[in-house]
């Protein structure tokens, strides 16, 4: 009698290796994985849905919460979206500040994904450590905005919060400090005989490959896919300063695709952002801030509006899009439609899974620095019996629960 | 093999811990414990991490000053304000907040008679530890004196 040698191997969407649901499934021989399929769909909240209740700032701030981490991100594609939609356009000085906002939180971004990609690897001091630099711009943002994380800073037709001459000095600090870290991030990452071992030739996706599963952001980049948004559609004040996408063949000379040449592509986008914050203050114009100062007058030309648009922005993790489409009966938009970069970035999984060792699952995992509250944009419910259950009937049965459950326990309203 | 990572990991050793020990410096056996020795004055308390300027902490309301506009009902994306009609007041559930102060960039105020400018009835304070077991707590909701009394 033969011996079973194929195992299955489930993965989520519960795990302690996961920080959020996703269901990676798995037959493994001996070390080498035969046959994966992964399996999305566990963390939708249905935000576009609520977005098109509300008016459009609570939506601007909602758009804030669709991704934990990119919270400029979404409100940036929504702001240049919506300023499109409704024929206004954020004055100079708001056009180079929110450059500066967005570029800071890139910087922290990509460091949170080195300190994660270290901690994968089962390198926990070089977690801390990495997480040490970043808490320097978490507290610069925090000074800029007011808020660590999930900012508030943006409206449409401008910012918030102006640059105060004072907070200048601290962004120039930051900015030195950042110059010293990043080299010395270099060195540790980039030079590192372990870390090459253990990232080199894995999670190795070739140009064909990244062009045909249709990934984005620095995971394309790595691949020698020269496509950035803020080169091929700039906005605001990435117009003057005409940003270059970062691709391993300027920098190394080839470009292999793999977990070393992302975390190259990501070390030198840091250095990027930081001549981009560099410039951004140099040659921040003096004016007003915001188009239309005043909520109310904004939130009645909106429902004057008719029309639609669409706003990108590069996040950190590739590229965000946005949809409109205000149809002037409501001061929020008829509809709204997301698509973020982690779900495109996923699709590069099953492909690299395959033929790879069990070891290296958590660095394919980690690599694209997936973000699965971003993805999940459709739920689709189905009975017992295999057919989808329509809106209404959920609702009715939802409702009907929270009574239920109410009642049980006593819940004061 | 001695490498750059070595050497940067081995220098942290001689540094000082980046993380501010708040409030205190190690996890205390028994919490209400090590309250009656801060009340008894015993143990000193770290203080946390200075806040910046411009900081959006707790939200407070000032009831005189509020016109019943209805402005930040509108603009709040949390729905954390709820409308009192019997006063003509608001009532503000610090538990819902997600602290983007809109509300206090759209609120017109009221100017009391010998002042040149209004001022606001909502403003963002410094206040951020606002851990509670209750989301009803009297420190976690902000509303007009009146409505408290009266039970409206």
């Amino acid at each position: 009698m033969m011996a079973k040698t194929q195992y299955y191997v489930p993965v989520g969407p519960i795990h302690p290796a996961l920080k959020e649901p996703i269901r990676v499934e798995a037959e493994v021989e001996g070390e080498r994985i035969v046959r994966v399929d992964v399996k999305r769909g566990f963390a939708h909240r249905g935000i576009e849905y609520m977005g098109m209740k509300r008016n459009a700032i609570q939506t601007l701030y909602l758009s804030e919460r669709i991704c934990g981490i990119c919270s400029i991100s979404h409100p940036y594609a929504f702001v240049i979206g919506s300023e499109k939609a409704l024929g206004i356009e954020a004055p100079p000085r708001a056009q180079y500040i929110r450059p500066i906002i967005a570029e800071l939180e890139r910087i922290h971004s990509h460091i949170l994904w080195l300190g994660v990609v270290a901690h994968e690897m089962g390198f926990d001091s070089l977690l801390f450590w990495t997480w040490k630099g970043r808490e320097k711009v978490l507290d610069l943002l925090e000074l800029l905005t007011g808020n660590r994380i999930n900012y508030s800073v943006f409206m449409i037709g401008g910012v918030r919060r102006d640059i105060k001459e004072s907070q200048i000095k601290a962004i120039k600090d930051a900015i030195d400090f950042y110059r010293i870290f990043t080299e010395e991030m270099k060195n540790v990452f980039l030079s590192d005989p372990v870390y090459k071992a253990r990232t080199r030739g894995v999670a190795q996706l070739s140009r064909e490959m990244a062009l045909k599963l249709n990934v984005c952001g620095p995971v394309a980049r790595a691949a020698g896919l020269r496509m950035d948004v803020r080169q091929d559609n700039p906005y605001d004040a990435y117009a003057d300063i005409e940003v270059r996408a970062i691709v391993p063949q300027d920098i190394v000379g080839e470009a292999r695709g793999d977990a070393y040449d992302i975390t190259l592509v990501r070390l030198y986008e840091i250095e990027q952002s930081l001549d981009i914050i560099e410039f951004c203050i140099e040659n921040m114009p003096e004016g007003r801030i915001m188009a239309i100062p005043n909520y109310v007058v904004l939130l009645s030309k909106i429902k004057k509006t008719k029309g639609e648009a669409i706003g990108m922005h590069e996040a950190p993790r590739g590229e965000v899009v946005h949809y409109f489409k205000y149809d002037g009966t409501r001061d929020g938009p008829a509809v709204w439609k997301v698509v973020a970069p982690s779900y495109n970035n996923i699709n590069s999984w099953a492909p690299l899974l395959l033929g790879a060792e069990v070891a290296d699952i958590p660095i394919v995992v980690a690599y694209i620095d997936p973000c699965m509250c971003c993805n999940d944009r459709v739920a689709v419910v189905r009975d017992r019996d295999g057919r989808i259950m329509d809106y209404s009937l959920i609702h009715r049965k939802a409702v009907e629960k929270t009574m239920r459950l109410k009642r049980e326990l006593g819940v004061r309203a | 093999m001695v490498n750059k990572m070595m050497f940067v990991l081995l220098k942290q050793l001689v540094k000082k811990p980046a993380t501010n020990p708040f409030p205190v410096k190690h996890a205390p056996k028994n919490v209400t414990e090590l309250i009656e020795k801060v009340q008894r004055g015993e143990v000193k308390i770290n203080p946390p991490v200075p806040v910046p300027e411009g900081f959006r902490g707790k939200l407070v309301y000032d009831p005189e000053r509020c016109i019943g506009c209805q402005l930040c009902i509108k603009v709040c994306p949390a729905d954390a304000m709820e409308w009192i009609p019997e006063l003509r007041k608001i009532r503000h559930y610090v538990s819902r907040c997600m602290f983007c102060a809109l509300c206090v960039d759209i609120c017109p105020g009221k100017k009391f008679p010998g002042e040149k400018k209004n001022v606001k009835a909502l403003r963002m304070s410094e206040d951020f530890l606002l851990a509670d077991y209750d989301k009803y707590s009297d420190s976690l909701i902000e509303e007009p004196p009146e409505a408290k009394e009266g039970g409206v």
